[in-house]
């Protein structure tokens, strides 16, 4: 199986917890007109990492480095859910069946419908599992 | 009446005591002359020989000795007293990463102890008080050294050490505690915890003094404590490198008795010339009858002055006023020495932060607490959260090894700590004492 088109780009920002951080990655990325589809912040005491999906991850790296940020790529993949109650448990216990370990997740509602961000151990063995279950992957050309 | 623990010492005419303090200045330069390779050579460049002592006056032809000394020669290159004369060892951190190691022979730990035999005398105690000693045992001088000159007076000694504050408040009670020796802010820590617990120091305990130090405080604070706790505070003064700590006001409280046939005070401007009278300047220790590491014009780095009249209470020997600054940016954290230089060091050891830092101190009640801001390296930034706390957690746990005091830590963005600004920036002190 081909597992590589569904490996999304994901960017991630260390940020420190004050005021104002968050507004100045996004406007950064406005002026690039970087486009940010979903985004999540997991935050410890005192700083916090942004994680971003966006339409062109290496423009947004580029110039979140330039301005002094501490940004990395991070492999994450989409998993469709029907926007609906139940979706989610759907999708859970597909996960929990497979026994993919999951490092973090979140979610985003958009056009094309309820899709949640999986942040996996080992995100090829997590691709072939999910498809072969019957879950729908989306591609990482939807998104760059 | 005055109570003299060494009558004849402690109210010696001050012309028959600077006899002596020549005499016993002679025979150390003598000593280290011959003994010291270090000290040796250290004369020789600065074109200085024992003979050239003529009077007590001439300490000033002598050239100092620095903590980098201390340090540079690390562990034992200082000591002149072979290793089977040696009955202890003290350590201390030091500047950088390296700590600092005092050694003491059986005569040097007896005149330690002689020394606060006296000191704790001249503020009032003797046979029959009980003294919470609430400074750190261990590597650190405190403890053990009040520990040591309160049983030499005949008092009761309750080695009751830092922490676990609830319980030091009961058995101030239940032991009928009469004094106590631990930095001012830890007392009124212990004050404010009692009173948590429903007790009055003044009214519930038989605590009457405090023997207080090992960090800067106030006029403002002993009034503070001393009305607050009902008991009378005195200052105590001593680092690692002199023994511990030595010399305590009397209950005069005008100063702190410097022992003069056990140390000889200078109080210098920062060319090296003695102060006039009444000013401040950096005070300079000579230990004149230390035998397994002798210290000669060692620069404590401390700002005080110093009086050389005669004392109210009887007590012939010089006088230094509390403590008021540094002349370097050293900090004092809950009575522990920290240099901003050691966190540099510390921090030039962990490869996922940066060498810049900051440091805030704060007062949280009466208690000090150090935050250090470090900048998490481009290469070591990972997005999972669990990584970034381990390297916060492992950054925590090498200062605390490095400072032997307890930190938390900040990671802040890279290129966000200041850079140039100086000593200003990289610590903020905002305690107010
Ligand atoms: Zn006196």
């Amino acid at each position: 199986m081909e597992t590589d088109e569904y490996c999304i780009k994901q960017i991630s920002v260390f940020s420190e917890n004050k005021p104002g951080r968050l507004a100045a990655i996004a406007k950064a990325l406005m002026e690039k007109k970087v486009n940010i589809l979903a985004f999540s912040i997991a935050e410890a005491d005192g700083f916090g990492v942004v994680r971003a999906l966006v339409d062109k991850p290496e423009v947004a790296h580029s110039i979140l480095s330039s301005l002094g940020f501490n940004v990395a790529f991070t492999e994450v993949i989409a998993v469709r859910m029907k926007d609906e109650p139940g979706g989610l448990y759907d999708i859970a216990e597909i996960l929990g069946n497979a026994g993919i370990n999951i490092e973090y997740s979140y979610a985003y509602s958009g056009k094309d419908g309820a899709v949640l961000i999986l942040r996996v151990d080992n995100s090829k063995d997590a691709i072939e599992k999910i498809i072969n279950l019957g879950a729908t992957l989306l591609k990482s050309s939807r998104f760059h | 009446m005055t109570h003299y623990w060494n009558p004849r010492i402690e109210t010696m005419e001050i012309s028959e005591l600077e006899d002596l303090q020549f005499r016993l200045l002679k025979t150390l330069v003598y000593r280290l002359y011959s003994f010291s390779r270090f000290y040796h050579d250290r004369m020789d460049e600065n074109g200085v020989h024992p003979d050239d002592i003529g009077s007590l006056e001439d300490i000033r032809k002598l050239p100092f000795m620095l903590k980098k000394d201390l340090r540079d020669n690390y562990p034992d290159g200082l000591f002149i007293a072979p290793q089977d004369e040696i009955v202890r060892y003290h350590v201390s951190s030091g500047t950088t990463g390296k700590p600092t190691v005092v050694g003491y022979t059986e005569q040097d730990l007896n005149r330690w102890t002689e020394s606060l035999a006296r000191a704790l005398s001249s503020c009032g105690m003797g046979r029959g008080d009980v003294m919470q000693v609430s400074y750190g045992y261990g590597l650190f001088t405190g403890g053990l050294g009040l520990h040591y000159g309160a049983e030499r007076i005949g008092a009761t000694v309750l080695p009751a050490s830092v922490g676990n504050t609830e319980r030091q408040v009961e058995m101030m009670i239940d032991l009928k505690v009469t004094a106590i020796a631990c930095t001012p802010s830890y007392l009124l820590h212990i004050g404010e915890v009692a009173e948590k617990m429903g007790i009055s120091i003044k009214n519930d305990t038989r605590l009457r003094i405090g023997v207080l130090g090992a960090e800067p405080w106030t006029e403002q604070m002993r009034e503070r404590i001393e009305s607050w706790l009902g008991i009378r505070a005195y200052d105590i003064f001593g680092t690692s490198e002199l023994s511990g700590p030595l010399f305590t006001e009397c209950k005069e409280q005008k100063g702190i008795h410097i022992w003069g046939d056990l140390a000889y005070a200078e109080v210098l401007d920062e060319s090296g010339n003695e102060v006039p009278p009444g000013k401040e300047g950096e005070l300079v220790v000579t230990m004149l009858q230390k035998e397994a590491l002798p210290i000669i014009r060692y620069r404590t780095g401390d700002i005080t002055k110093v009086e050389r009249s005669k004392c109210s209470c009887g007590r012939s020997h010089a006088r230094i006023h509390r403590i008021t600054g540094r002349v370097d940016d050293m900090l004092i954290i809950r009575g522990i020495n920290v240099f901003p230089s050691q966190v540099e060091y510390a921090l030039m050891e962990i490869p996922e932060v940066g060498e810049h830092f900051q440091i805030v101190v704060d007062r949280k009640g009466a208690l000090d607490e150090m935050l250090v801001r470090v900048e998490v390296k481009k290469d070591s930034f990972s997005d999972k959260i669990t990584d970034l706390m381990k390297i916060r957690s492992s950054v925590e746990h090498r200062l605390k090894n490095s400072l032997n005091v307890s930190c938390s830590v900040e990671l802040v963005e890279p290129g966000s700590l200041p850079r140039f600004e100086g000593k200003s920036k990289k610590v903020i002190d905002a305690r107010k004492i």
